[in-house]
């Protein structure tokens, strides 16, 4: 039986009520592609999520539809999923850093404590 | 828009977690009980895997199928405006689905499996969009509550354990603010207009209420299952919260059009600070969720025409050297 719907784009549509095609299989709904944007010059690109594409123009083109319709944006990349290589939290310890590494911080460096104490010198000459 | 979901209950707790390394468990629950998130690669109970893959693929499908009833007033809406709100509205819908598919694709069940789950009705998406909209004022109706109800339910799930779902959530709350006010200012134009408008959203409000008392499902057995869910951070709140948060909010800025609602004993309870309300019919609900509603065979047929019309060119445009991956996050 053909579907009488609400919706007149539906009934036109002529669909059979029992149909059972319309299953998918692997790969239907293609490869996926990570997407970055940049809100405005001068700032980063930040990963925003991801999209569905035959081709990296078309993830453009659905990654513009998908992550822009609200605010700004001046620039968009995308890369396949498969081409980025990722680090594991599970190695997160790489990235700790340790007291010994204190030469890094700029707090670490305390040369007032030194000049008054030269200073303090002078005057006691 | 639209996110309510149906956790099983059926499992004891000794089931849940029975084969899980126990040292394992201790660091995963010690990280969500700080706060932390979980991330797609991250070790995780298979529970915690089935009742998330579960719960965001629901709450996807029911954005895809929920734009089709408000579809439906697209060709017909009152005017140019409101038809560009409108198509822009469902286009935020199908859009909300592609991130929740991409949410739940993280923890390994790929895209076209959970639309053959769909489509073979395997898998649920929320009950209100096996019913119809009669009206223009029906979809007012859904726009206003459907989306507010939906936004209480997505903003206590946002602050979920699960990153990507987290992720997906803030975008999706963000954007479902215009569907609120789109909504509110269609319900208000016709409650403020003519005789006959005012009729009309009347009737749309009457008959959408106990769907609307359905969405947010019925109350949650007092289990254990449920308590290691919220533990887990997976479910973020009991299924009457949820509903008396929703009537807290709205209920009185229905009344305050002066329209009604069908339930005599719909009152807030001065010494309990609660609604009290009918119990809504959960037979109804559990026949229609089953697939004995007036659009369930509809709705579907229609998802399986999208997907069998829209084949070839699917099948034109695939590269023969693709591979897919999950999405990184």
């Amino acid at each position: 039986m053909k579907i009488k719907s609400l919706d007149p784009r539906i009934t036109r549509a002529k669909i059979d009520e029992n149909t059972q095609e319309g299953v998918l299989n692997p790969m239907d709904h293609f490869q996926t592609y990570e997407v970055f944007e940049q809100k405005k010059r001068g700032t980063h690109h930040c990963h925003v999520g991801s999209v569905h594409a035959p081709s990296a123009e078309m993830a453009i083109i659905f990654a513009k539809e998908q992550y822009t319709r609200r605010g700004q944006c001046v620039n968009l990349w995308v890369v396949k999923t498969s081409d980025v290589m990722v680090t594991e939290y599970l190695d997160s310890d790489i990235f700790e850093t340790t007291e010994t590494k204190s030469y890094r911080d700029p707090n670490s460096y305390k040369v007032m404590d030194r000049i008054k104490a030269f200073k303090e010198r002078q005057t006691e000459l | 828009m639209y996110g309510n979901t149906y956790i099983e209950n059926s499992e004891k707790q000794n089931k849940l977690t029975a084969n899980e390394d126990p040292k394992k468990l201790a660091e995963f629950e010690a990280r969500i009980a700080a706060g932390d998130k979980i991330e797609p690669h991250d070790w995780m109970p298979a529970e915690y895997r089935k009742q998330l893959v579960r719960m965001i693929e629901q709450h996807a499908h029911s954005e895809i199928i929920g734009s089709l009833p408000e579809g439906t007033w697209i060709t017909r809406a009152p005017g140019f405006r409101r038809k560009l709100a409108l198509m822009a509205k469902v286009q935020d819908e199908v859009g909300h689905a592609q991130l929740l598919y991409s949410a739940a694709e993280t923890l390994g069940k790929s895209r076209e499996d959970m639309l053959n789950d769909l489509i073979k009705g395997n898998s649920k998406y929320s009950n209100v969009f096996n019913y119809p909209a009669l009206t223009w004022a029906d979809s007012a109706v859904i726009a206003w509550l459907i989306d507010a109800g939906a936004i209480v339910n997505q903003l206590a799930n946002s602050k979920g354990s699960y990153g990507p779902y987290v992720r997906a959530l803030e975008r999706i709350c963000a954007e479902e603010s215009f569907h609120l006010k789109y909504g509110h200012d269609n319900v208000v134009f016709l409650a403020t207009g003519t005789p006959k408008q005012r009729e009309m959203v009347q009737e749309a409000l009457t008959r959408w209420w106990p769907p609307i008392m359905h969405f947010f499902g019925p109350s949650d057995k007092l289990s254990v299952h449920t308590e290691v869910l919220m533990r887990w951070k997976v479910k973020m709140g009991s299924n009457d919260d949820m509903r008396q948060t929703f009537l807290d909010m709205y209920v009185p800025k229905i009344w305050d059009l002066g329209l009604t609602l069908p339930d005599p004993n719909l009152k807030k309870n001065e010494e309990t600070g609660k609604w009290d309300y009918t119990e809504p019919d959960w037979d109804e609900f559990k026949r229609v969720i089953n697939g004995d509603g007036p659009c369930n065979k509809e709705r579907l047929a229609v998802r399986r025409m999208a997907e069998e019309k829209g084949r070839w060119v699917r099948q034109a445009i695939l590269k023969k050297d693709s591979q897919y991956v999950a999405p990184l996050s």
